[in-house]
């Protein structure tokens, strides 16, 4: 693939992150720069403290996980999420609501819940930040199935470039219950999120260009077999080398991500200062 | 943004397969709707049900991806000598150089719940079920970027029903940015019992043939839906031009519009900005109209805010149903449609106009030059996008 555009340049102002063994951005560091080996203790998610006790309850897991890597994204960055644009990016959506729905529409006589079927949708996540930070800002929920999390970085940093404003990324992925665990097993909840701004600020990490890049390398095996194992099996984190060069403060020129098969993302990461 | 070229395009819906059936329909006043047959279901519902689905065969390359959803994709593609158009753009770009962005909301969910029904005795779904090629949101995505030999960037926008609305402004982006030069967009969304019966158990489902911007209006009649559009960086013969995007939140309630539509006036500005028109360059408006009555009081009174009450508007949901993830698309195609023939159509299956809506509501086909046409498509989740589209003239 021809990659003929000049990179989509973005800067990176804040983390979120939650997976298995991984509680926060800020807990994750030492496991990222390889300084202590990735131990995979189940994800806990917390409760989204930003909904009102009745839509708390009503949140899936979904939504909980989302919530918890955007929000503190957003407080690393120290910007106003009520005025903020957002693409977030699943390859599964709100699993556990698809599975009782699927439970109840196999029933003789289907009596589905108006509340599971409303979040349902796959851009239940986004919609319950939206309403949580009051945001009328612009809003995409995207899925390319193992590719997703390159999807929405492609789509959170071409936004960035053209409209001239940041953007919350939100890539996360929940399993499914049974059976359709055993169709589309993952193994835990994993999501990451990234504050894409178009300028450097005094909270910028590190400027990042994307490119696509096509027939070309695809990602490195990572250092810790463990964090390699979750890039694999889980789709949003494939952003985890992403997340190391991070982490380990490093510039990195031609940094490879997996996005579809035979199309892959090339970053440059250029890190402010030490961090 | 820069107008982009929309080189090819099609629909496929209850109103028939391709532009010139659909055409035909919006002529004749005539509705696709017709009371549930769907796998028998005993709802008291009319759909709008695009024939031939089950019987369309996919390419044996592409038996993987064999669902409902998918068929009426492979349908949808055959139209209007639309895979010939994207043969020719694949050789004119590069198949790398050709992005796939298709809008969803429920992709192939209906195999997942026809497998939910086979389970075998140990709650496992049968063998022959396979998740990524059909559950998947992705999978429409999939299938049309492989039927049509594309190696581009692809994905699938999933903003419930405003979803085929902004793979517009994904792939206008891209274009703009240099990392395409082409894109085929639009949307597919198929029958299935999690909207049949998820809208049903919302009490947003009519139990007559929906009737937008009706004073009796009691809500939806879902319908099923492909559409495809190509864009180009340039193009010989284009058929419309979109001419701008507006993407806005409510950020108000996950399943009702905001009372004032304050998500949707923010789209319907950003869009008209972004084609650098003032609302008087706009001559038709294709609504979302869903003829749920929050839905279209506030479309009613969001509209009203931007254009005033003197442009000629109309849903065309009482034709083809609300094609829910496809409506986007659908509408775009019908906007193309209204720009090429000078033909706004009428909004059907209104008997008693609300008087407390104030838009000029077509109730007969009108005639005459269309020269800009915006389409509002509006989601659950509180998502909002509305398109302009140009004529070719």
């Amino acid at each position: 693939m021809s990659t003929n555009h000049k990179g989509l340049q973005v800067w990176i102002q804040g983390v979120g992150l939650l997976g298995p063994g991984l509680a926060t951005w800020a807990a994750s560091q030492a496991v990222l720069r390889g300084e202590q080996l990735h131990a995979s203790t189940a994800t806990v998610l917390p409760p989204p403290a930003r909904l009102p006790a009745a839509e708390r309850r009503r949140a899936g897991s979904a939504v909980k996980l989302a919530m918890a890597v955007a929000d503190e994204a957003v407080a690393a960055a120290q910007v106003d999420a009520g005025t903020l644009a957002t693409v977030f990016t699943s390859s599964s959506g709100e699993c556990s609501n698809c599975h009782s729905l699927c439970e109840a529409l196999a029933t003789p006589a289907p009596v589905v819940s108006p509340t599971r079927f409303t979040n349902s949708v796959h851009n239940a996540s986004s919609g319950a930040w939206h309403i949580a930070v009051g945001s009328r800002a612009s809003s995409t929920s995207l899925c390319a199935f193992n590719g997703s999390f390159g999807a929405g970085l492609i789509e959170a940093a071409a936004s960035v470039c053209l409209d001239g404003q940041p953007i919350l990324l939100v890539a996360s992925d929940s399993p499914y219950p049974e059976p359709l665990n055993s169709a589309r097993p993952l193994p835990d909840h994993f999501g990451a999120a990234l504050l894409l701004s178009p300028a450097r600020t005094a909270q910028s990490i590190a400027s990042l260009t994307v490119h696509l890049a096509g027939d070309g390398p695809q990602a490195a095996p990572m250092a810790d077999a463990s964090l390699d194992a979750l890039r694999r099996v889980i789709p949003a984190a494939a952003a985890l080398p992403l997340l190391v060069a991070l982490a380990q403060g490093r510039a990195q020129q031609g940094l490879v991500l997996d996005y579809l098969p035979g199309t892959s993302l090339r970053l440059d990461l250029e890190p402010v200062g030490a961090s | 943004m820069n107008p982009v070229a929309i080189s090819a395009y099609t629909v496929t819906s209850a109103l028939g397969l391709g532009l010139e059936a659909t055409l035909a329909a919006l002529r004749e006043m005539r509705s696709g709707l017709a009371p549930v047959k769907f796998l028998d279901l005993p709802l008291p519902t009319w759909v709008g049900e695009v024939a031939g689905v089950d019987a369309a065969h996919l390419p044996a390359p592409l038996a993987n991806f064999d669902c409902r959803n998918n068929r009426l994709a492979w349908l949808g593609l055959q139209q209007d000598g639309f895979l010939e158009a994207v043969a020719a753009a694949r050789a004119r770009w590069g198949a790398d150089r050709v992005g796939v962005f298709l809008g969803t909301s429920t992709s192939g969910l209906l195999q997942t719940e026809l497998a939910y029904r086979r389970r075998e005795a140990d709650g496992s779904l049968p063998a022959d079920f396979l998740y990524g090629p059909t559950q998947n949101t992705y999978s429409v995505a999939a299938f049309a970027a492989q039927a049509l030999d594309l190696q581009g960037p692809s994905w699938v926008v999933s903003t419930a029903c405003s979803s085929s609305a902004k793979v517009f402004g994904t792939a206008a982006r891209l274009m703009q940015l240099g990392l395409i030069d082409a894109a085929v967009v639009g949307g597919v969304d198929s029958l299935c019992l999690t909207t049949l019966y998820g809208f049903n158990s919302l009490e947003l489902l009519s139990d007559e043939i929906c009737r937008p911007w009706d004073g009796a209006r009691k809500g939806l009649s879902i319908g099923e839906a492909a559409a495809f559009a190509l864009l180009e960086r340039e193009s010989t013969h284009p058929q419309g031009w979109l001419l701008g995007v507006g993407e806005s939140n409510d950020g108000y309630h996950m399943s009702t519009p905001h009372p004032e539509g304050a998500g949707a006036i923010a789209a319907m500005r950003a869009a008209l900005a972004s084609a650098g028109l003032q609302p008087g360059d706009i001559d038709y408006i294709n609504l979302h109209g869903t003829a749920t009555p929050s839905n279209d009081a506030a479309e009613d009174n969001a509209v009203r805010q931007v254009f005033g009450t003197a442009t000629p508007a109309s849903s065309t949901k009482g034709a083809t149903g609300h094609t829910l993830g496809a409506a986007g698309g659908v509408e775009a195609a019908i906007s193309l449609l209204a720009l090429q023939h000078g033909l706004m159509p009428a909004g059907l299956n209104v008997q008693d106009r609300d008087p407390a809506l104030q838009l000029d509501y077509l109730l007969s086909n009108r005639e005459g030059p269309v020269k800009r046409v915006l389409s509002n498509s509006f989601g659950f989740g509180g998502s909002n996008a509305s398109l302009v589209f140009g004529s070719a003239a």
